[in-house]
Order: C-alpha cells, then sequence, then structure tokens
C-alpha cells in the first residue's frame, strides 16, 4: 500500500531508523546525566554512552576514536575545520583550494575568509562534475594550508576523486579536508586509504538525529592541529566547548553501526531503485538528461533535466512526492542551481532539473508511482511549453532573440 | 510555497492552450521571457477585422504555477475585449484575481508585457493604425 507523500529527498535529510531512536530514548529520562561530570554516576554513565557512540562512528569511517570531535553537525564541522585550520596555519600561509560545487557551509566559510585576508581558490568543476587533478596539483603554492572538497556531492551525487586529492595533498605537504556529509554511511569511506586529515559529517544524513554530527582530525602522520571556534569548558579535547548532546551522540552511533552492516545490502539496493527510476523516465520522455557524472556516483542520487519543463512547475504537479527543484524560482532574480551551472549546464536546463534522493525506506512501488507520475506531468507540461514546441518546430532556441527581464 | 486555490485551478486546468496560425494577418503573437530565466510566455489574440474584437486567445508558457495560471487568466481576460480594451489590462488585476504574493508579482508582469507584445504584432501586421485610438503606442 502506497503512503503519501512519497519521500524522495534523502539528500536532505533522511527518516530516522526506529532502532537509533530505540538506543536514544534512555539517555533522556533516564540516564541524563552530563558527560563531563566526573564525580557520580550519572556522569559516568552518560560519558560511557558517549565513548561507544564515538567508538561506533570511527569504526565506520577507519578512525580512532580520540580523531573524532562531535559537534551540532557538518555545517559546524566544516566551519571549525576550514576556519580552524586557517587560523592555526596561518603562519604557514594563507591560501585555500576548495571546488566551485561545493556545499555553501563549506563556500561561504570562505568567502567569509576572504574578508579576512585568505586567499582563496575556487577550482572549476568538468561536464561531469569532477574536479581536475592536474588543476588541483597546479593550484597549490607554498602558501596553500588546505585543500576543501567534498567527498559526494549534495545535488548531483558526484564523487570526487577524494583518494587521489588525498595522495596529492600528502605529496605537497598540505591539509586535505572534505565534507563527507552525503558519502559516510552511504558508501564505503576510510580516512586511512582515502588520504583524509579531516572529515565533516552529520547523523541525520544516515537514519540518525538531527543536530548532532563530528569532525574526523587526523592524530598522526600528519598530526592535524586546529584553533577552536566555541570557546568555552575545553570539552572534546579543547577543540569544541559545550556539554555533550548525549541521546544525539548515542544516535549518531547507532546509525553509524547500522549502516556499516548494512551497506553493501544497502548500496546494491539503492542503485537498483535508483536505475529502475533512471531507466524508466529516460525510455518515456525524450530531451531528458542526467546531471553529473554516471560512473563517480552516490548511489542512491539521481539529478535529472526535462528539458523545456520549468522545475517549480513540475514539483507543483507531483505534490504527492517530496523531491528538490534545482531553480529556486522564488525571487525576482530567479537563481538556478550554482551547482549545475559550474557543470556548464545552460541556466535553461538548470531550471528544469529535480533531484531525486533514494533511501533505506523507500520501495518498489513508490519508485514505479514517482516514474509514472513523472512522466505524466512532464508530458502534461510539454503540451503547454512554448519552448517544446518551437522546437519541435525545428527553431534553434540559442538562435532565438529573447527579451530577458 | 502555499499557492492560492485559483492558481492551483487554473494550473490544474489551465484555460485556452493552445497555437494560432502566426501567419494569419488578424492573428497577434507576443513571445516575452527567456528561457534562461525560466519564463517564457506565448501569447497569441485573434481580431475580428470587422469589430476590432479579440474572438480568440491561446497562450503556451513555460514557467512556474504561478506563471502559468497568470497567462492562462490572460486569454481569459483577452476574449471578448477590444484590441483597445485589452491594452489597457494592467498586471496589478492578474495580481489580485490570483492572489500572488510579491516573489510571483513578475509573473502577472510578463502577462502584461505578452498582452502589449501580441497587441503590437498584431497592429504591426495591420499596417498604419486604422483609428485614433490605436495610435497610443503600447
Amino acid at each position: 500500500m502506497l503512503q503519501f507523500p512519497i519521500y524522495l529527498d534523502n539528500h536532505a535529510t533522511t527518516r530516522m531508523d526506529p532502532r537509533v531512536l530505540e538506543a536514544m530514548l534512555p539517555y533522556f529520562t533516564e540516564n541524563f546525566g552530563n558527560a563531563a561530570s566526573r564525580n557520580h554516576s550519572f556522569g559516568w554513565v552518560a560519558e560511557e554512552a558517549v565513548e561507544k557512540g564515538r567508538k561506533q562512528i570511527a569504526d565506520l569511517i577507519g578512525a580512532t576514536s580520540k580523531e573524532i570531535v562531535l559537534t551540532s553537525g557538518a555545517t559546524e564541522s566544516n566551519n571549525l575545520a576550514i576556519k580552524g585550520v586557517a587560523e592555526m596555519y596561518a603562519q604557514k600561509g594563507n591560501h585555500i583550494i576548495t571546488a566551485a560545487t561545493e556545499h555553501k557551509a563549506v563556500l561561504d566559510t570562505c568567502k567569509r575568509l576572504e574578508k579576512h585576508g585568505c586567499r582563496v581558490t575556487y577550482l572549476p568543476v568538468g561536464q561531469d562534475g569532477l574536479v581536475d587533478l592536474d588543476q588541483l596539483r597546479e593550484a597549490i603554492t607554498d602558501k596553500t594550508v588546505l585543500v576543501s572538497i567534498m567527498y559526494g556531492n549534495n545535488e548531483i551525487g558526484t564523487i570526487q576523486p577524494v583518494r587521489e586529492i588525498g595522495a596529492i595533498c600528502r605529496e605537497k605537504g598540505v591539509l586535505f579536508h572534505t565534507d563527507g556529509t552525503q558519502a559516510v554511511g552511504k558508501i564505503p569511506v576510510s580516512v586511512l586509504t582515502d588520504n583524509i586529515d579531516l572529515m565533516s559529517f552529520s547523523a541525520h544524513k544516515m537514519y540518525g538525529p538531527k543536530g548532532v554530527g563530528g569532525l574526523y582530525v587526523r592524530r598522526k602522520n600528519p598530526r592535524v592541529q586546529l584553533t577552536a571556534q566555541m570557546d568555552g569548558g575545553g570539552h572534546e579535547r579543547g577543540f569544541r566547548s559545550g556539554t555533550l548532546n548525549v541521546p544525539g551522540i548515542v544516535g549518531l552511533g547507532k546509525a553509524a553501526e547500522l549502516c556499516s552492516l548494512g551497506m553493501t545490502q544497502e548500496i546494491a539496493r539503492a542503485s537498483e531503485l535508483r536505475d529502475r527510476l533512471k531507466d524508466k523516465l529516460l525510455s518515456e520522455l525524450d530531451e531528458t538528461y542526467i546531471n553529473g557524472s554516471v560512473d563517480h556516483r552516490l548511489p542512491h542520487n539521481l539529478n535529472i533535466s526535462f528539458a523545456y519543463v520549468e522545475g517549480e512547475s513540475l514539483l507543483m504537479g507531483i505534490n504527492d512526492i517530496a523531491v528538490s527543484s534545482g531553480s529556486a524560482c522564488t525571487s525576482a532574480t530567479l537563481e538556478p542551481s550554482y551547482v549545475l551551472k559550474a557543470l556548464g549546464a545552460g541556466d535553461d536546463l538548470a531550471h528544469s532539473s529535480i533531484r531525486f534522493g533514494i533511501g533505506r525506506f523507500n520501495t518498489d512501488e513508490e519508485i514505479d508511482y514517482t516514474a509514472n507520475k513523472v512522466i505524466e506531468v512532464v508530458r502534461k507540461l510539454r503540451d503547454l511549453s512554448p519552448l517544446y514546441e518551437m522546437v519541435k518546430e525545428g527553431v534553434d532556441l540559442s538562435k532565438v532573440e529573447w527579451a530577458a527581464h | 510555497m502555499a499557492y492560492s486555490d485559483k492558481v492551483l485551478d487554473h494550473y490544474n486546468s489551465p484555460r485556452n492552450v493552445g497555437s494560432l496560425d502566426k501567419k494569419d494577418p488578424h492573428v497577434g503573437t507576443g513571445l516575452v521571457g527567456a528561457p534562461e530565466c525560466g519564463d517564457v510566455m506565448k501569447l497569441q489574440i485573434r481580431v475580428n477585422p470587422d469589430t476590432g474584437v479579440i474572438e480568440d486567445a491561446k497562450f503556451k508558457t513555460f514557467g512556474c504555477g504561478s506563471a502559468i495560471a497568470s497567462s492562462s487568466l490572460a486569454t481569459e481576460m483577452l476574449k471578448g475585449r477590444t484590441v483597445d480594451e485589452a491594452g489597457q489590462i494592467k498586471n496589478t488585476q492578474i495580481v489580485n484575481e490570483l492572489s500572488l504574493p510579491p516573489v510571483k508579482i513578475h509573473c502577472s508582469v510578463l502577462a502584461e508585457d505578452a498582452i502589449k507584445a501580441a497587441i503590437e504584432d498584431y497592429r504591426a501586421k495591420q499596417g498604419a493604425p486604422a483609428g485614433g485610438a490605436l495610435q497610443q503606442s503600447v
């Protein structure tokens, strides 16, 4: 039995796994202690729970417990990693390298640092969304202190060549941070083999609770230092003050454990559902394009442009399915997705894109319903589209003199 | 974003979708907007040469639900009016009728532009304006 609305926006957030909730519940009312209380059992129980959670997330990414700094989520972790390195290594240099398709939590952090005298290189990406390793190598100077390139992209699912990027950074003696928010828990990620020095992650993207996440900070070869961005009681070895979110951390750990246990099956399942959706859409609709690399892609991501159909009107027609549009037509200056623009997609295609994010709880029936509904609405909107009509009449839209407004 | 019932109604059952023969001397065609802005409207009118009354209006729109609704409503407003009367239609009438929120006002502006462009095209096809009132520039 289908239940509406269907949730296919698992890059935005995921439904918490009931097993995660079950693990968390005792830590609200029963075991409510502060993990920093050293003098009584309430504190000891809380600390034990935190350390278990820390170990579970560390195991998922091939780290040790002492390398995990627990935070409120990936945005905070990105801020701490980038600002913390820039401040700590200011004597060494002031140059940071990142990519045009990063999340705003990375880009806007870099923009702020530019105001404080840092120099930032924003690497372009190819049509497939991948950074060019030669360009990265050439961008590194003796002033470069940090390279920050995400693991898997939140819009187009492109998986960057993280291991190779890490190797280049290691060779050049530059620290490497990766925003692992969309990848951790979804695909095998190892800070050891992937040569990662710092990595951000978030619980709510892997069926855990919102408001908790962490930053992996390498302890040896090299030992990474950071300037804390939150001052206070000196929690998390001085990297991040603030009373620990004990139930959240328990949830993060449980979510990590479940992802680790089921990863092989979940990857197979997600890519099967994704391909089922993709194949149906592409076989039934013409002028429909996949955004981002097909080969280097998160298994649960599908980002498609339906040419000559505007994204928001498409979302309106499929309002019993929760997905996300690449264009945010909410202001007078219509801004299509900067990620799609960075791929070189024309603004018109960027306005026509939909992101599908498949998750643990999606079913075959939901995918089939979604495919059929999207096909129906795209056809209806193309009957309404002057652009589709013009193209069918043989008009080259790029040669039309549009009255831009 | 929540859409008004009227926007939803026009989106779900758009009025007067389609195309008129743009080579017909009594048909005026307006094509406004740009694909990269996420809005393109094509609006057409067919005018009775004897009475100057718009007998038919058709539209096709690439754009958000409010843009589709604005152009759908515009075709309804055009039918039965003279070309002169049609030239008086203001975007604010569309805003009020559809209860458009501020971020969607540009959709109504585009619809007004499309009406004006269709009238302009029709008048250009007619050569010199037939009557004094028609000399108002658009």
